[in-house]
This record gives structure tokens, sequence and C-alpha cells, in this order.
């Protein structure tokens, strides 16, 4: 046993660190640091600033452009990506459509797709959910139809993070109704500038305006835009589900939420002294403390056998799960240590200009909200439920 | 031993329920919350005239209640319907502490409706300490003068005075303060109410009681005040229930409705039994407000520890038994689910209740 990261790796995290404390706007970090709503134009900034490090791709293989680093090195990255308050870089592109096209695409597709999902051209968006198939997936009824040289498509899709900034969607569509339903479910690529889509946004609980419906009325979709095989996208969509899903628990993200609570409940008094002395508090946040460093051994367990060629398969699960609770403790106990002054909803705190005073400490103006929208990242992705058929499934066999 | 309510609190109940029921929709409360003055003052005028106001208070006071059973059904049916009218805060608490000071002609008109004040009690420094008071008044001629800074004082749009904790050489003493003399900077609360940071600078005000009694009317009205927002919970909390099992019947997925998962099951099982309990915590408490301290103040801290970590649980459950669609503030359980998790953060959270408790028991 060796818990200890190799000198290679501990150099390899100094470089990180010193490039982002070097490259990252500090008005980016500021808006993460307090939860304030990026704009487009923020995510893509700082897209562009990793792209031309060569950092964008962190994760994918060289021979597709990317930096070939191995899970290891990957995992230190985004854990210094989270410590410095970087924007987080949407996954639909880089982590998802990206791999299904490397593995299943076309060559023509490659070439096409990929580097315009890297230098900011084409912003894409998931339509996989569907209002009647959420944890359900594979009941998903939006259909495309094959009509000479393209396909018609009609339906609805749902839960589409950010799906009004993009100028692609890439869908679960089905192309068959025999056999199960599992084996009529295409992988389609679609033009959000298509004739016949519809976005409509859905204002989430905590007043914010991230995911939408997108609506498909006769669209007409060219037949070279569907990915692999015709009736075989549930094996594609399956595979990003286990795929280098070995950073699914955000550690690195949650270390740095625990050690901003730190700093709240230090400055907090509760009977004149710092929270972080109220035995009650304390033992709140000892506990969620050792859980996060269990998953964090846990994490690195994963990362080592998938360092050494493993693929991971229930551990993606028990990843999530884990990394999605220890992450809504933390935002419980964040909301908790505001006291009253969590109740006040005052975003004019996030404008430049703001000169107080605070409701709530600077930089914490957003943490009910945070607390409420965090609910989503059990229900989202395969909620906790399908995590843990998933893990029962593969595991205990039953 | 007797577990239901005497014939005038259920006729009381029956008529708030139906009042709500056919005239309070959630689409204009959630609404109001967006917009000034951050509630719906005509809503609170037709509650006073049902009598809402006037069952919490004593019958020597101008009401026809005012017993802890009394607080408990009232705001029990308010929470059910999600009210965002400052019945508490308005009236309620600053009541109480207006008839302990002998100003009767105040809480006359408070129970009319007809006027309504707010407390300006915690500060930006306390985290639910009402002790914790670094506002200081000074005599001058035959009133005081008030410099300091109160926080998240609710609902004091069109107010007609505010109350104020200040220190005198004497300890915490409570003053009356009228609107022109305090700045206000308003703004919306996450569960779609309204409240204020209030500064004092040299502010004129009228010592109301004894002065240095500050913090036993303050007790007095905190446990009426937590009482109260048990209530509301508890009746927050069935709706919620009412919600979930619906949803549990009807969504399908995998071809049949998720209720007859047993891991959703056992869950909503786990939901209803916490529910009963905080239903009892709410029954413990009103029982106890006619009883005397440490045995009062023990009860009511348990009720309002128990009611944090069950509002918690029933808050969080039920998004996740929802899924997806309870994320969205078109759908009515979001609503629900924010005050009740909010109300964690009024007069003290669970942590500050399960110490009170502890201390209180120490005491007895």
């Amino acid at each position: 046993m060796d818990l200890n990261f190799t000198q290679e790796e501990l150099e390899f995290r100094e470089d990180v660190r010193a490039w982002l404390a070097e490259n990252l706007p500090g008005d980016l970090a500021r808006k993460v640091r307090s939860d304030a709503p990026l704009t487009k134009d923020d995510m893509l900034r700082w897209q562009l600033i990793l792209h031309e490090k060569g950092w964008l791709t962190y994760s994918w293989p060289a021979e597709f452009g990317g930096t070939g680093w191995g899970p290891v090195k990957q995992f230190i990255f985004e854990e210094e990506m989270a410590y410095a308050c970087a924007p987080r870089l949407l996954p639909f592109g880089l982590r998802m459509l990206g791999p299904v096209l490397m593995k299943f695409g076309s060559k023509e597709q490659q070439d096409y797709y990929l580097p315009r999902m890297c230098d900011g051209t084409d912003w894409w968006c998931q339509g996989y959910s569907e209002p009647g198939a959420g944890s359900d997936l594979a009941s998903l009824k939006t259909t495309a139809v094959r009509e000479g040289d393209h396909y018609v498509v009609n339906g609805q899709k749902t839960w589409t993070t950010l799906g009004q900034h993009a100028d692609w969607i890439f869908c679960l569509v089905r192309t068959s109704t025999t056999g199960k339903p599992q084996e009529g479910i295409s992988f389609l690529l679609i033009d959000m500038t298509s004739p016949g889509i519809e976005v409509r946004p859905i204002q989430t609980i905590d007043g914010g305006r991230e995911v939408n419906e997108v609506w498909f009325t006769d669209v007409k979709v060219p037949v070279e835009n569907l990915v692999g095989e015709e009736n075989k996208g549930w094996t594609y969509a399956k595979y990003l589900l286990t795929h280098e899903r070995t950073n699914i628990a955000g550690v690195g993200k949650s270390n740095q939420e625990l050690a901003r609570l730190k700093e709240l409940a230090a400055s907090q008094k509760r009977n004149g002294k710092p929270l972080a002395e109220d035995p009650h508090f304390a033992a709140r946040m000892a506990r969620v403390e050792i859980d996060l460093m269990n998953m964090e051994i846990t994490n690195l367990r994963v990362l080592a056998q998938a360092e050494a060629g493993g693929a991971p398969g229930p551990e993606s699960s028990m990843l999530k799960i884990l990394g999605t609770e220890i992450e809504q403790e933390l935002t419980d106990l964040t909301r908790r240590a505001l006291g009253r002054s969590a109740q006040a909803l005052t975003p004019e705190a996030d404008d430049p200009g703001f000169n107080g005073p605070y409701v709530a400490p600077e930089g914490f103006q957003h943490a009910t909200g945070v607390y409420f929208n965090h609910r989503k990242t059990t229900i989202y992705g395969g909620s906790t439920e399908i995590q843990k058929n998933i893990i029962n499934k593969m595991i205990v066999g039953l | 031993m007797e577990f239901t309510h005497t014939d005038t609190r259920r006729m009381l109940s029956d008529t708030i329920d139906r009042y709500l029921r056919d005239k309070y929709p959630l689409s204009a409360r959630v609404e109001a919350g967006q917009s000034e003055p951050g509630f719906q003052p005509a809503q609170y005028e037709v509650l006073a005239e049902l009598g809402v106001i006037a069952a919490l208070f004593p019958e020597d006071q101008g009401g026809f209640g005012g017993e802890g059973f009394d607080i408990a059904v009232v705001f029990e049916e308010l929470g059910k319907r999600l009210v965002n009218e400052p019945v508490m805060d308005n009236a309620l608490v600053p009541g109480s502490i207006l008839a302990a000071a002998g100003q009767s002609d105040a809480v006359e008109n408070i129970i009319a409706g007809t006027a309504r004040y707010a407390l300006a009690a915690e500060e930006p420094q306390a985290l639910y300490d009402l002790a914790d008071v670094e506002t200081r008044a000074e005599a001058k001629g035959d009133g005081w003068t008030l410099t300091g800074a109160k926080s998240m004082v609710k609902y004091s749009p069109g107010c007609d005075g505010f109350i104020v904790s200040a220190r005198t050489g004497k300890g915490i003493s409570l003053f009356l303060v009228a609107p022109d003399q305090v700045s206000l900077r308003d703004y919306a609360t996450f569960d779609g109410g309204c409240a204020s940071e209030l500064a004092l600078d040299g502010a004129e005000g009228q010592l109301l009681g004894k002065e240095g009694a500050g913090a036993a009317m303050l007790q007095e009205a905190a446990d009426r005040a937590v009482l109260a927002l048990s209530a509301e919970s508890l009746g927050i909390m069935q709706t919620i229930r009412e919600m979930t099992i619906e949803y549990l019947r009807t969504r399908k997925q995998f071809g049949v409705v998720i209720g007859k998962f047993q891991a959703l099951q056992h869950r909503m099982a786990e939901m209803l039994l916490e529910i009963e309990q905080a239903r009892s915590a709410v029954i413990n408490a009103a029982n106890a407000m006619a009883l005397a301290d440490p045995e009062r103040a023990r009860i009511i801290a348990a009720a309002k520890y128990s009611i944090g970590r069950i509002g918690r649980l029933v808050a969080e459950e039920s998004i996740q038994l929802h899924g997806g669609i309870a994320m969205t503030w078109e759908y009515d359980l979001g609503h629900f689910a924010k005050r009740l998790v909010m109300i964690d953060h009024e007069w003290g959270d669970q942590d500050f209740h399960l110490a009170r408790f502890i201390e209180e028991g120490r005491a007895a």
C-alpha cells in the first residue's frame, strides 16, 4: 500500500496550480466562489483559455487532440480547477458526445464535430429525458422516421440543461417499436436552428433558468447525423454511464466547499463564540468531513484500478451516490451556518458596484438557492435509486 | 385523556380551511412574493375579519382565544395553504409584547387588522440569540434615542411601528419606534415573503414596559412564535404528504405506478411516521404554553428542534420521491418545501433549540 501520489504527479499538480493562478480570470473565480450565475460568455471565455493551453480536452486521448492524461492526472487537474474556483466545464460536448463520437462515430463525424465543440463554434446540449421517460429512460417516445435521405423527428425532450444557448442537441430517439424498448433507440445529432424546434424555459425551484423543454415538430435531420447504427443508441448512451466516470464524486469541489464552510463557521458567532466551536455544529461539520475523507480514498482506489487498465462498473454508481449526498450535506450546512440571513434573496449583491451592507455574509448570498438547486444532483444522471439498482444488479446479482 | 379540539376551535379551523380553499390560490401567493409589498394586504384584512387574529389573543385583550391550542389550530390551517400573510410577524408577536406593555389600543387595532407592527430584535452579528444586542438606547427628556442596526425585520412595509430591542444601563429593553424614525432596506425572502435591514441613528423611541424587562417580554413572544411556526410547519407537511402520496399513485415508470416500488413505499412510510411525531411535538408545545418554566421552555424547544429535523427530512424526501418535476417553480411542491426549510431559520434552528433543551434540562 502506498497512498501517496508519485513525485511526477505532485509536480504535475504544482504546474496546474501555478498555471491556474496565472490564467484564471479573477472575475470568473469570484463569481464561481460566490455561486453567482455564469453567463454564456463567461463559460465560453474560460473554455477558450483552456483550449489555447491544450487542457480543455484533458480527458481525451492524444489521438483526438487530447492531453492523453491517465485517470490520476485527470483527477488532480479537476481537483485543482475546483480549488481555484474555475468555472465548471459543461460535460455535454466534451465528456458525453465527444467520447461517443470517438468510439462509435464515423471519421467524418469525428473530424467535423470534435474540433468545433472545442473552439466554441458549437454549444451542445443533451436530449435524453422526456416528461414520461425519466428514470425509465428506455420508455422514451420521441420518434425519428426515415424518409429518403433524412429523418423526421417529432416529440419532446425535457430537463435540457442550458439548451437556450445550444447550437446542437444530441438526442435519443425512437426508430423502432418492435422488440425490447432499448432495442429501438437511435442516437441522433440535431441542429438547433432546424425548423420545427422550439425551446421553452423551465424555471427552477430556486428561481434559476438553466433547464428547458425542447419540442420537435416534423424536424428534418439528415441521415448522416445518425451516430453509429440505427437502433443501437441505447448501447452508446449506456457506454457514457460507466465510461471514464471515475471523477464523478466531485472530491475537489466538495473539499473546496468544505473549506469555505469552515471559513464561514469560523466567522459566524453563536453565544459569543465562533460557530465552528459550537459542539452541535462542529459535530455536523466533522461528520461530513469524515465521509468526504473516506470517499476520497474510495475514489483513489477506483482511480488506481482504472490507471492499471480496469474499467469501473458499479464503482461509478457508488461514487455518484456518495459524491452527491456529501455535496448536498455541505450545501445544507452552509445554509444553516447563515442563520436567519439564509432567508434573504439579494441578487443585487452580485453587482460589481454593490457596496453593501450584505444581509448574508459576502459571497454567501446564494447559499439557500444552491442548497435547493443541489436537490437535483440525486435525481439527474441516473437518480440515487437507479444507481442503487445498478449496484444491486452488478454486485449482489439479485 | 382527550386529543380532540373543542367545538369552537374546530369551527375556527373549518372556517379558515373553507376560506383559504376557495379564496387563497397559491399562484397569487407566489406572485405577491415577487412584488411589493411582499404579501397580500387585502388577504390579511380578510383573515382579521374571519377572526384569525382575534383567536390569538385572550378575551381581556379583545380576542377570543390566546391559548396554546388556539395558536396551534390557526397556524396549522395557514400552513396547509402556505399562507404568506404576516399573522405571526405583525400580529401575534408584537401583539403579545404590546399587551404586556399595557398598550391596549394598539392591541385592539392589531386584532381588528387595522394596525400592524414589526419586531426588530435580531442583529446582523447574532445567530438567533435575542440577548446578543448591541443597539443602544439613551434617555433623552421624556423619551429615548436609539442607535444601532437590526437584521431580517419581517414584513416591515406599511407597518405602524417597530418594536426594537436595545441596551440601556439596566439590560435589554423594548421600545416602540415610529416608521419615520428608521431607515429600511427591503428585500424578498427565499420562501416568498419579505424582510428588511433596519438602521437606527438617534431614532426616537418610547419605552415599552419596564426598563430592563425586554428579555423576558421577548422570550414570551418567542415561545408564541415558535409554537406558531411549529404548527405552520405541521400544516405544510400535511399538504406535502398528500401531494407526494398522490404523485406516487399516479406517476408511472417501468410500466407501473412508482408507488409500487418497495424502496419508495418505505421512504413514504418513514415520512408518515415522522409527521406524526411532529404532530405530537406541536400538541405537546401547545399544551406547554400553560405550564411554567423550565418545563414549558424545554417542551417548546423540543418542538422546534423536532420540526427543524423533520421539516428538512420531509422537504428533501418529498422532492426526491417526486423527481425532476419537484425541481420546477411551476409545480406547487417546491414552494411548500422552501417555506418548510426556511422555518428552521426563524426563531432559532434545530441546533439552537437542542442546546436550549439541554440547558433547560439542567435547570429543571
